[in-house]
């Protein structure tokens, strides 16, 4: 499986992390960390910022976190005409982690507010596209 | 430090859907500013382009465009970061000529955002941030933008009047600038929610409306700069560039620190800039910042120092960057009316700073002689950040 299954309309066929749709099927949202110098990423990286090493192993994503921010778009790029209106957001997990994803259509736009306790889990969309998405707590 | 000179400035009118190619676009800005020099082309040592290239059918622009301006054989490449380009491409300029490889360089930013159909103009408009993380969710440049309006108005007060207020104030120069895009008044009517007539007021990436969105255009500008020995010989009245700052930061939202606290390249490349120039932002008299949504400039207000972390609103409230005011701010119409053509942008701020302190931006003019002007340019979502300083 390559990374052309990732989210809603992928635009990269082949990387080196193209695991994490694998453990998405899996259920699992994982990002990866520096088993060199132990600094974490998400979204995962094949090769450390901090230290230049390759040797990199994957960690599961916390689950509970804040809604740092969040906005609805009325409006969408070429490919994604007949989603609007959907809601993207940033989660904040603490510890310098952080997650950018859909909003949940299970939460109702006027209940989506900054600093409202949410949660993370795996999407498979009806073309079997994988991706992952921001609920409630 | 009065070592690299701007002697010659020049703009095309930003429009929609210019009537040429994007070399002909390119000659109208350049023509413009070699006669505000006084220059012929045999004096001109290199030239830098500067565009963002996915708009460009034309690859490798430089070439093809040095050739149509007359500037060959001198050497001639191409600079890019988005919506900074010319920034960028002026930044590049200034240290060949401190290095003293060149005496005289041309840097002219274009940008023909209709060359391609709107359908495509959109897919690279999604494309616009990281591809590989962001874009699958259908991200595009308001919703970036809109994530750091909301984290900002919960925190800071902000309100949708405030953003508001910004478009207003826009307008209000986009009427009087001949060269802008749109030229019309804009009125609290027109954001009227619910009101099919009230166009400024649908939503576009929530809580951005469509007012609070630039306008896109088709343009050109074109800055020369010259070393002293230069400066003196050919202009009588040179600008000089006090100080640069530059900076970058993260594509990706999740890596970025906090939204309450605006772009961190506006922070970085001011306190350069300020640094190098050996002033404080109390000394700016007018500033051009980068308004592509009505919530940058508030964000801007507070990375440039004109008002503490917060408290922006209240310069809008209070008409502080009015052209009256303490500090003018975009009273060109900004990149809200004046109009945002990717390329061309740092250049055209350049140019209305550099008429600025000259006392040449007519009914724009800002009252008191000022002799300290300032020009914010960021390119994508505060990916690349550049702010240069400019003294008579």
């Amino acid at each position: 499986m390559g990374f052309e299954k990732f989210g809603r309309k992928s635009f990269t066929a082949v990387t080196k992390m193209a695991k994490f749709v694998d453990l998405l099927a899996e259920g699992k949202i994982e990002g990866t960390i520096c088993k060199d110098c132990g600094a974490k990423f998400f979204p995962p990286r094949a090769d450390c910022a901090k230290c230049l090493s390759k040797n990199m192993d994957w960690f599961e994503m916390p689950k509970k976190g804040k809604l740092e921010t969040f906005t609805t778009a009325y409006y969408a790029p070429f490919g994604f005409e007949g989603d609007p209106p959907y809601t993207m957001g940033v989660v904040d997990f603490g510890g310098g982690q952080k997650l950018f994803a859909r909003l949940s259509k299970d939460i109702k736009p006027e209940e989506v507010k900054v600093g409202m306790d949410v949660t993370i889990r795996p999407l498979k969309y009806d073309d079997n596209q994988l991706s992952f998405e921001i609920t409630k707590a | 430090m009065k070592e690299v000179a701007v002697i010659g400035v020049g703009q095309s009118s930003f429009v929609r859907g210019y009537e040429g190619s994007i070399r002909e676009l390119a000659f109208e800005a350049f023509r413009e500013a070699m006669q505000d020099a006084g220059i012929t082309q045999k004096d001109v040592d290199a030239s830098i382009f500067c565009s963002a290239p996915e708009y460009d059918k034309q690859r490798s622009p430089a070439g093809v465009l040095a050739e149509y301006l007359g500037l060959i054989p001198q050497p001639t490449f191409y600079v890019e970061s988005v919506c900074s380009s010319s920034s960028t491409g002026v930044k590049v300029g200034y240290s060949m000529i401190k290095s003293g490889l060149h005496d005289v360089v041309v840097v002219l930013g274009f940008q023909k955002m209709s060359e391609i159909t709107s359908a495509e103009s959109q897919e690279r408009m999604g494309r616009g941030a990281d591809i590989q993380w962001e874009a699958p969710f259908g991200t595009m440049m308001p919703a970036y933008y809109a994530l750091y309006a909301q984290a900002y108005m919960a925190k800071h007060g902000l309100t949708h009047d405030d953003l508001m207020s910004v478009r207003i104030k826009a307008s209000t120069y986009g009427v009087i600038n001949e060269r802008a895009v749109y030229r019309k008044a804009v009125k609290p009517e027109d954001f009227k929610q619910g009101d099919p007539e009230a166009k400024m007021a649908g939503p576009v990436a929530w809580p951005l409306r469509v007012g609070d969105c630039c306008a896109n255009a088709d343009g050109s500008s074109c800055i020369i700069l010259v070393n002293t020995e230069k400066a003196k010989a050919l202009s009588k009245r040179p600008v000089w560039i006090l100080g640069i700052g530059a900076a970058s930061e993260a594509v990706n939202m999740a890596a970025r620190p906090d939204f309450t606290k605006g772009l961190s390249v506006g922070y970085a490349a001011a306190s350069q800039a300020y640094k190098m120039a050996g002033i404080t932002p109390k000394n700016v008299k007018v500033a051009e910042v980068h308004d592509c949504f009505t919530i940058a400039e508030i964000m801007a207000y507070e990375g440039l120092g004109f008002a503490p972390m917060g408290e922006g609103k209240q310069l809008i409230r209070e008409k502080t960057t009015y052209k009256e005011g303490r500090i003018p701010v975009n009273v060109d119409g900004g990149l809200l009316s004046k109009g945002h053509p990717i390329g061309a942008t740092g250049g055209s701020q350049i140019r209305t700073i550099v008429l600025q302190l000259r006392g040449e931006a007519g009914p724009m003019q800002v009252a008191g002689e000022p002799d300290i002007g300032l020009v914010h340019n960021i390119g994508g979502v505060g990916l690349y950040g550049n702010v240069t300083i400019f003294g008579r």
